[in-house]
């Protein structure tokens, strides 16, 4: 079990509610999933468009609500959107999001720990995305994150986790949960994750743009829980040279 | 007739009403939209007991899909 600010999740898959192809397939690819942790954006309502509303579709009572500050570009900006979820009735987790640069859409990392600071003083759950970055881990962690979410690699690129050298230090040093975020393309991505020892992933263009969503969320529940399971057994050490699996020793016979 | 500034538009009220009339005549549910009047975040009672003065700006906001 996973406990994150004294709330459990049995699923270690969260997943984002972005880029489906339409409410139902969204809907049953979340259930799929297992998951009961899903993020959510916020925007203006569209008044030319009252009836797209994603709480039509989406089951509070199933699915724990973590409203993200996506679109945010300095602190100020993500600590207004954090409000307006809270006010939403959303409740007080929000994964903070500070994206300053459209085109790499990488997190500022003094606006996103100056926005922590703040957030956690105003009595919010922090869960801020960030760069792959031990030091500012420790940093986030200090000012009050109930968690971490280092980047595998930038948000829907598909590339799986190119941060593995950061991470494991970040994973290797946290006294909160690491769930790495953004660019886990591959349900074997998920996996390499786990078997590192991240406590969570949260996945979603990999999962809303599959040629059949619904699977995809089924194979990366499954991938999840094998590298979790296989965290948990210990893998055997890394090798530099061969060491025979067969017995060296009854060949004489051939020589 | 009153002017205020929905979501980035100017739009004329006929009579002065309130947030939640609003909402309801734009085809909203007052229970999954949050309301900012003039740069502050109204709590879902204020919906109903606050009226639209003329050129008052008014931010309608829901959650959407995301990561």
């Amino acid at each position: 079990m996973l406990t994150i600010a004294g709330k459990t999740f049995r699923s270690r898959l969260f997943t984002g509610t972005g880029k489906f192809s339409s409410p139902r397939v969204m809907k049953e690819a979340l259930l799929a999933s297992g998951s009961e942790m899903v993020t959510v954006a916020l925007r203006r309502v569209d008044l030319h468009d009252p009836a797209d509303d994603i709480m039509a579709v989406l089951d509070r009572d199933r699915f724990f609500f973590l409203p993200n500050t996506a679109g945010a570009r300095n602190a100020a900006e993500a600590v207004r959107l954090a409000k307006l979820a809270r006010a939403s009735g959303g409740g007080n987790w929000v994964k903070l999001e500070v994206t300053p640069d459209p085109r790499t859409l990488l997190p500022d990392p003094v606006e996103t720990l100056a926005a922590t600071e703040e957030l956690v003083k105003a009595g919010f759950v922090v869960l801020p995305y960030m760069n792959a970055d031990p030091i500012l881990a420790l940093r986030l962690q200090d000012a009050g994150a109930a968690a971490v979410m280092p980047l595998g690699s930038p948000i829907g690129t598909n590339q799986g986790v190119l941060t593995r050298f950061q991470v494991a230090i970040i994973i290797e040093q946290a006294r909160v949960p690491v769930v790495v975020d953004a660019g886990i393309g591959a349900p074997s991505h998920a996996a390499e994750a786990m078997e590192m020892g991240a406590d969570a992933v949260l996945v979603n263009t990999a999962i809303a743009v599959a040629g059949d969503p619904v699977r995809m969320a089924q194979a990366f529940a499954k991938a999840v829980e094998a590298g979790r399971e296989a965290y948990e057994a210990g893998l055997g050490a890394r090798r530099t040279e061969a060491e025979a699996s067969s017995p060296q020793t009854g060949l004489d016979f051939l020589r | 007739m009153i002017t205020i500034f929905c979501n980035g538009e100017s739009r004329r009220l006929d009579r002065v009403m309130s947030v939640e009339e609003l909402m309801v005549s734009l085809g909203l549910n007052p229970e999954t939209v949050v309301a900012e009047l003039d740069g502050r975040i109204l709590s879902r009672p204020e919906y109903a007991v606050t009226p639209l003065a003329d050129g008052a700006t008014l931010e309608l906001i829901r959650f959407v899909g995301g990561g």
